[in-house]
């Protein structure tokens, strides 16, 4: 009962927080901005105009947001067994492999909507595989997680590399990638949604997997509140002693756990692989597992918000690439330095402003504020 | 009279709907030890957290020797020479005695030079009243009883003089406890003023100058300890006569349900904890193991319950033996009737930020009327622990709060409820009514010789002696891993006493 924090009202602590969180960082970008000789305000218009200012803009948006669903539910799942699940970058680029050998092998017999499922479980099934080796390592040995999965992103990046130039290439191709698939390994694109909405989308990579990212949010929620097996997650999530005690098997539980988030992580590659560049190639991840945990902290691992973060995060996407194109001081190096800032102050700096927020809430109204619960045997 | 040196005005405090302060006046007399008593969740820890800068008043004021505080954090009641010492110790395990007591308060940018100023300031607290503790131990290494004794010191060398313990002696064996009691005699004649919260009448008579009884968020009396009785007391607190000794009738012991047979246990360095234990527990007998805390008693639970493994020996539960060299599922013991209340329930019993009724199936969470397939069955759930609820008073009624919001005891009685509900064959109980007030404690006597009476075996470990006595049908002393003497009911305190302190057989029988 170290920390004498009072809870704070839910909209509070779900709606202002990380609210304040992001004016923070964004009034931070603004100093950087600032300091290279750029109009911050100016900025901030091109950034946010360049996100969702026109239909092309929001649909590419949502197709960042979409890998960003994925990953960033990976790694909650994994977090609320309190596990910490870094490699998602390795799981999802593995997950492609998975991807592309359906793909190679079904396009030209089946239609995209036979191909799609099968695509789904070879995603998640490679996810999951390498997501298995760190899991049992953890539960059996006691390696860390952190340690081995960062590990397993390097052994991916250099296994696909191999793959890809060596096994998967087209003889007579230059391009270490996969040949382009055929139509039945291609997901529909979703423009027609946003066109139903009065939007005009001239062409942009946002596909059916959108949709699939938010079942799959759904089925999270349902997963970690309402099964046995997402019960028992916590469970040794919050006290892996009381999981002992009630019988719940700790070597189980992080393999299941891991799995789990492999397999989510994995699922991330259908996004890009076989909804946009229909064809697996080098690096095409391309940061997003690492966003993923970024998204999960911000959305305080749970899956409403989750989605809502994982939009935030395809607008500074989005519409940071506009930046680059539209103001010449700005480099792509700038808009990832923006990206850190959010990172920081949403992700890793979440609690910074909580203690004073609870003073100052405790001191207008003491009453609205009831009280974080004490650990002490004397609570 | 002197000036109060601590004054309560009108001091309310409420957590959502529940009243946990309301409207208290109280003062306390400088240089002078006074109790608190009160039922669980009558808002002892809330007013003396209040008190400590932990929770803020909604209404009220704070005088302290006469002057109003505005306490809005510990700092600030530390600044006005106010000292707490919780029931969980906040100490940093493996630091030294010495870096524990200056952590926080290290006053000098070079941590040599503060660490010898300190070193020579507790040497005077040490002397000056008698709270002898290594300062270069580490505290991992110190019985429960040394480490209070250093959270005592972190206070004292903060400057306290008005020092509070929620509940001190809850971990501490009788002679750990009585040390304590010589221990705050001695500050109190430093002319330094104590207030004592705990659920011990027989403490409150022995140490206080003036009691406080708190029901239900309010301050119902105050009174001068030489003028009250035991009796007086409990009933201020309940509301009610309360039955201060259990009635039992004879036991009928049946079939053996549970036997250990030369259980030895070892722990991570070899050392062994549980030494050739045999013992029997018959269905309708209760088997009491008295002994000082740390001679193997929760080594012994864990091994026969399925969480650690033994070296050798057996176990037999109801006929049939219970695995244990690997992997021994709780699970299955739990289906073959075997129910566990144990000691730590705070880490191992409860899940503290779990919703109460998510703790209420905890370790029978696989039983088909709590799930649907892999589905968990929110409905039924809810609905059983709202009636365990009903049916052992847990307060606030409400199944879906944060299991940390109950109050210490009412977190015990979410955990009885559990086990006891489940109609075990055999029930192990460690420490049932540790931190539980004397109406609870009434209610859980009377619920553990019911299941006696209804033919189930019970092993009960407690460091209470008292507790032992009433309820054994048989008493096992453990000393040092070794189960060094049987008794009956009829033993003396002092018989037990000895046998516990690990006098032989042969010389405590004389
Ligand atoms: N942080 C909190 N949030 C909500 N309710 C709380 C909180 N802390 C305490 N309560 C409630 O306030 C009431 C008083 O609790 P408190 O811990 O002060 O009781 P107590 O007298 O110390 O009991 P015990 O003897 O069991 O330790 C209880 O009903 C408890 O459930
Ligand atoms: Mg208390």
């Amino acid at each position: 009962m170290s920390a004498p924090y009072a809870k704070l009202p839910a909209w509070a602590d779900y709606g202002l927080i990380p609210l304040i969180n992001l004016t923070v960082a964004f009034i931070v970008a603004g100093l950087v901005v600032l300091l290279i000789g750029e109009n911050p305000l100016r900025a901030a218009v091109i950034l946010v105009d360049g996100a969702i200012g026109r239909g092309q803009a929001i649909a590419y948006t949502l197709y960042y947001a979409t890998s960003f669903i994925f990953t960033g539910l990976a790694v909650a799942v994994a977090f609320h067994s309190s596990l910490f699940n870094i490699g998602g970058e390795g799981q999802a680029y593995v997950g492609g492999l998975g991807v592309a050998l359906v793909c190679l092998a079904f396009d030209s017999v089946l239609p995209w909507w036979l191909t799609f499922p099968l695509a789904i479980l070879g995603a998640a099934l490679f996810g999951a595989a390498w997501a298995l080796i760190p899991a049992y390592f953890q539960a059996k040995r006691g390696s860390h997680i952190v340690i081995t999965t960062i590990m397993f992103n390097f052994i991916a990046a250099s296994l696909m590399v191999y793959l890809l130039v060596e096994v998967l290439k087209p003889a007579g191709s230059q391009a270490p990638q996969t040949r382009t698939f055929l139509e039945g390994g291609q997901l529909p694109k979703l423009n027609w949604m946003l066109e139903a909405m009065g939007f005009a989308v001239r062409s942009a990579p946002l596909n059916v997997s959108f949709l699939l990212a938010l079942v799959a949010a759904f089925l999270v929620w349902v997963l970690i509140w309402r099964t046995r097996l997402g019960y028992e997650i916590r469970m040794r999530g919050h006290s892996p002693k009381a999981a002992r005690y009630a019988g719940v098997s700790e070597v189980r539980v992080i393999i299941v756990t891991m799995l789990i988030s492999g397999a989510l992580a994995g699922m991330m590659a259908l996004n890009p692989v076989m909804g946009d560049q229909n064809r697996l190639q080098i690096d095409f991840v391309t940061g997003a597992g690492f966003v993923g945990i970024a998204v999960a902290l911000m959305g305080r691992s749970h899956p409403a918000g989750i989605v809502p973060a994982a939009i935030l995060f395809g607008m500074l996407y989005q519409g940071g690439a506009e930046l680059a194109f539209e103001m010449p001081g700005i480099s792509r190096d700038m808009i990832v330095i923006i990206q850190g800032l959010v990172i920081l102050f949403a992700g890793a700096l979440e609690h910074m402003f909580r203690p004073s927020l609870q003073a100052l809430f405790a001191s207008f109204s003491p009453r609205a504020v009831g009280a974080e619960a004490k650990q002490g045997e004397s609570a | 009279m002197a000036e109060a040196a601590i004054e309560l005005k009108g001091i309310s405090k409420n957590f959502g709907s529940v009243r946990a302060n309301r409207d208290i006046d109280l003062k306390i007399a400088p240089g002078t030890i006074h109790g608190i008593i009160g039922e669980n969740g009558a808002g002892k820890s809330t007013l003396m957290s209040i008190l400590y800068g932990f929770y803020q008043a909604d209404r009220g004021e704070i005088f302290v020797n006469g002057e109003r505080a505005v306490i809005h954090a510990s700092n600030d009641a530390i600044a006005r020479g106010i000292g707490m010492v919780h029931q969980h110790f906040m100490l940093v395990h493996n630091f030294t005695v010495l870096e524990n007591v200056i952590l926080g308060a290290e006053g000098e940018p070079l941590l040599k030079t503060s660490i010898a100023k300190a070193r020579s300031e507790l040497e005077r607290l040490e002397r000056d009243y008698g709270l002898e503790v290594d300062p270069d131990a580490v505290i991992e290494d110190l019985p429960v009883g040394l480490q209070q004794r250093v959270e005592i010191l972190k206070a004292l060398f903060r400057g306290a003089d008005i020092l509070i313990l929620d509940e001190p002696t809850g971990v501490l064996t009788p002679a750990e406890a009585e040390h304590l009691f010589r221990i705050l005699r001695q500050l109190k004649d430093e002319g330094k003023t104590i207030v004592l919260i705990t659920h011990k009448l027989r403490e409150i008579m022995a140490v206080t100058d003036n009691v406080s009884v708190m029901r239900q968020g309010a301050l119902v009396a105050t009174r001068k300890t030489e003028e009250t009785t035991v009796e007086e007391l409990a009933e201020l607190m309940v509301g009610r006569r309360v039955l201060l000794r259990v009635e039992k009738g004879d036991a009928h012991p049946g079939d053996f349900v549970l036997s250990v047979k030369n259980l030895t246990v070892e722990d991570m360095r070899g050392v062994k904890m549980v030494d050739d234990v045999s013992l029997d527990v018959r269905a309708g007998e209760i088997v009491g193991i008295a002994g000082v805390a740390g001679n193997g008693q929760t080594e012994l639970l864990e091994t026969i319950t399925g969480m650690r493994k033994a070296v050798s020996g057996t176990v037999t539960l109801d006929g049939a033996p219970v695995e244990l060299t690997g992997e021994a599922d709780p699970t299955d013991l739990r289906r073959r009737g075997m129910a566990h209340v144990p000691e730590d329930r705070h880490n191992m019993g409860l899940v503290l930020p779990f919703e109460e009724n998510e703790n209420a199936i905890l370790g029978y969470h696989w039983q088909d009327k709590y799930v649907n397939g892999p589905f968990l069955d929110i409905e039924a759930i809810r609905r059983d622990a709202q009636e365990k609820i009903e049916k052992y008073d847990i307060r606030p009624t409400d199944a879906r709060l944060k299991t940390a919001n109950f109050s210490g005891g009412n977190q015990q009685k979410i955990v009885l409820a559990r086990e006891m509900e489940q109609d075990p064959k055999v029930l192990i109980v460690g420490q049932p009514t540790r931190g539980v007030d004397v109406g609870a404690i009434e209610f859980i006597h009377k619920r553990l010789i019911d299941m006696r009476d209804q033919g189930k075996a019970v092993l009960l470990v407690s460091v209470e002696l008292d507790e032992i006595r009433s309820l054994s049908d048989r008493i096992l002393v453990m000393f040092a891993g070794r189960i060094v003497g049987e008794r009956g009911p009829d033993a003396t305190e002092g018989e037990l006493g000895l046998l516990m302190a690990g006098v032989e057989e042969k010389e405590a029988a004389e």
